[in-house]
């Protein structure tokens, strides 16, 4: 029985929200003209300040208020650059990573939000590159602080930044196994080492049911 | 070598010679440094150290007492928040970011509950009034917060008397907290669509009087610290970061404004109606310890004029609602004080068991399985006491966040530890990051 239900609950109607509950990436097109706000200005802005615009900017994607652009790997560091010095994004607030197994090829995503004080305006970048070859440019050049963000970035998800400084984990310890944000890490899990005994895992205690 | 020193045996490495110190005899360990021949050592200092403001592991390479190099190890604290929370529905959530950084736990709830209205659209529907218990809450947290960066800032810098005033300070607005929502700290009390309850009766008077208090006690401090000749000789020039240093780092908060640069959320980009009030973004120009020390201590005045605003317009809004209309979204418990203590009202109780069905369903519907959020991604940003605090919330249409990420200013802030302390003493390097207040809960998450 299909029932779309009142509640919007799809699938196997599941109430107890752990049952695995149908779950699919967002996955919206490109944005039509007029954006909105300041959003037409900054695009028109950075299409004058970068010719290759449209060969580097994938799509422009409006949504809630925010805007987004996707750029290509390899355009990431020239666009950010422009940005950084033509449009006056003094900042960037770091790098925040996703993972979308199902999205073949575009397996993993980093999102860059980016903030102008001079013109009190914000923007997000986002890149995506696949599983199979994890590579992004590393932003640490043109914003500094963006040093230990994507160290974090690359200990939680695997994304290597090519030519940053020192690409090592920074909050797991530095001989784990795995990359623990990723869909596919399970959560827990984790055998405890306490006064040298081993405590197995959550999941493979004893039952006593 | 000589004989086996217990308190300080050493061996040697690749490395060099290694010196595990775990405090007592300092002489034979000087003794023995003295008598090689190198003249650089690297000291591991923490992670468990008094004056490093939690599990922060500071790696210093040192020329004498000066510091050549300076390094941060970081993750002693790491729990998992972000990948936990994405196991458990949006409602939830705030149980577990108000314990990230736990000075500041309504920063940290109002950031991702202003996120998660982002992407339900229901910005604008949220009630006047639950915004304005938010920004009272938040300012009265930045008082807190700024009271132990002043109190444990001074202690380490060997001035035990202010942290005593502060901590006394801290416990009045924690004493507000408790009367609210129930408890000191982590209190999981800005929801999505509002807040958990409302204020109880004769808390306004109480609050009131508790501003006339610590505008009273405030002087203490400001008496001890302000031109005290140790504490500027301690302060002054020390930790130097300059505007060009603070941008290009991303560093917020209380450490961009000691550039002079009034950047201040809360005025460029208000959310929670902070437009509304009238109050001034504190800067220094001297980029420094002192001038931080300074927009802390001047802070405190700002908030208690936002507090004060906010009481009225409490008063004038007597009686609306702390929650979203909408009850898809708003959760369905009707609190109530009964004789055993704060729980569902009997009311609720009623209707739920003895009436009406749907009320039932819809009940255990948005309790065990909570809302829908449409998806998308929205970044919201506010001004924490540490500076941006920005929620990324990612939606793929569930009942649980599908990634969360937090810009946590602590963790961003203290990458300029190397840049304020390289060059300097050793002593300084306790000042400087005393002065970026960083909370390990926090940075590591």
């Amino acid at each position: 029985m299909t029932d779309s239900g009142m509640f919007g609950a799809r699938g196997t109607g599941d109430t107890s929200g752990y049952g695995g509950l149908a779950r699919s990436a967002a996955s919206t097109g490109s944005s039509e003209r007029p954006y909105g706000g300041y959003f037409d200005g900054l695009v028109d802005d950075l299409e004058r300040a970068y010719p290759e615009f449209s060969t580097s900017i994938e799509r422009v994607v409006v949504d809630r208020g925010e805007l987004t652009l996707h750029v290509k790997r390899e355009k990431l560091v020239e666009t950010s650059m422009v940005l950084r010095d033509v449009l006056k994004f003094e900042m960037c607030m770091g790098v925040s990573g996703i993972h979308y197994p199902q999205n073949t090829g575009r397996e993993l995503v980093a999102v860059y939000p980016l903030l102008s004080m001079t013109n009190n305006r914000r923007v997000r970048l986002e890149v995506s590159v696949s599983d199979a070859d994890p590579h992004i440019p590393s932003l640490v050049e043109v914003w500094a602080g963006n040093n230990w963000h994507e160290r974090e970035t690359f200990d939680m998800f695997g994304i290597i930044f090519d030519s940053h400084p020192g690409l090592t984990r920074i909050l797991m310890p530095d001989d784990w196994q795995g990359h623990p944000q990723r869909k596919d890490y399970a959560l827990g899990g984790i055998a405890v080492e306490y006064k040298g005994a081993t405590i197995p895992p959550p999941s493979e205690r004893r039952s006593y049911s | 070598m000589t004989a086996f020193d217990p308190y300080a045996p050493s061996r040697e490495t690749t490395e060099g010679t290694v010196f595990s110190v775990t405090g007592g005899d300092w002489d034979s360990l000087v003794q023995e440094i003295g008598s090689t021949k190198e003249e650089r050592v690297v000291v591991n200092m923490g992670p468990q150290h008094p004056s490093t403001h939690g599990v922060l592991r500071l790696i210093l390479e040192l020329e004498g007492e000066t510091v050549t190099e300076v390094r941060c190890g970081i993750g002693y604290l790491h729990t998992g928040i972000e990948k936990n929370m994405e196991f458990r529905n949006w409602t939830q959530g705030t149980t577990f970011v108000t314990r990230m950084d736990y000075l500041g736990p309504i920063f940290n709830e109002t950031a991702y509950c202003l996120a998660i209205e982002k992407l339900l659209g229901i910005t604008n529907d949220v009630p006047e009034r639950a915004s304005v218990i938010r920004v009272m809450m938040m300012e009265l947290n930045r008082i807190s917060s700024h009271m132990v960066a002043l109190g444990t800032g001074a202690l380490e810098l060997g001035a035990i008397t202010p942290m005593f005033f502060a901590f006394r300070e801290r416990e009045i607005v924690l004493d507000i907290f408790e009367m609210i929502s129930g408890l000191r700290m982590n209190m999981a009390y800005i929801r999505p669509g509002g807040v958990q309850q409302d204020l109880p009766e004769g808390a306004i008077p109480k609050i009131r009087d508790a501003v006339k208090l610590m505008r009273k006690n405030f002087k203490d401090n400001t008496n001890l610290l302000v031109g005290n000749s140790i504490w500027l000789k301690r302060t002054q020039g020390i930790g130097y970061l300059d505007l060009a240093g603070a941008t290009t780092l991303g560093i917020t908060g209380p450490v961009l404004r000691s550039t002079g640069l009034p950047w201040d959320l809360r005025k460029m980009q208000p959310y929670c109606g902070y437009e509304n009030y009238d109050f001034d973004v504190v800067t220094a120009d001297t980029c420094d310890v002192y001038g931080r020390f300074l927009i802390r201590m001047n802070e405190l005045e700002q908030s208690l004029r936002i507090i004060e605003q906010a009481l009225d317009k409490l008063e004038a809004l007597e009686g609306a609602p702390v929650m979203v209309a909408d009850k898809k979204i708003a959760w369905p418990a009707q609190l109530a004080l009964g004789s055993d203590g704060l729980g569902n009202s009997l009311n609720h109780i009623r209707e739920i068991m003895g009436t009406s069905m749907e009320s039932l369903i819809h009940h255990f519907k948005l309790v065990t399985e909570g809302f829908h959020v449409p998806a998308g991604q929205v970044y919201q940003g506010i001004e924490s006491p540490k500076g941006e605090l920005g929620a990324h919330v990612v939606s793929d249409g569930g009942t649980r966040p599908y990634r969360m990420h937090f810009r946590e200013p602590s963790f961003n802030n203290l990458q300029a530890t190397a840049a304020m302390s390289e060059g300097g003493m050793i002593a300084d390097i306790i000042a400087a990051v005393a002065s970026i207040d960083p909370v390990m809960g926090g940075v590591d998450r």
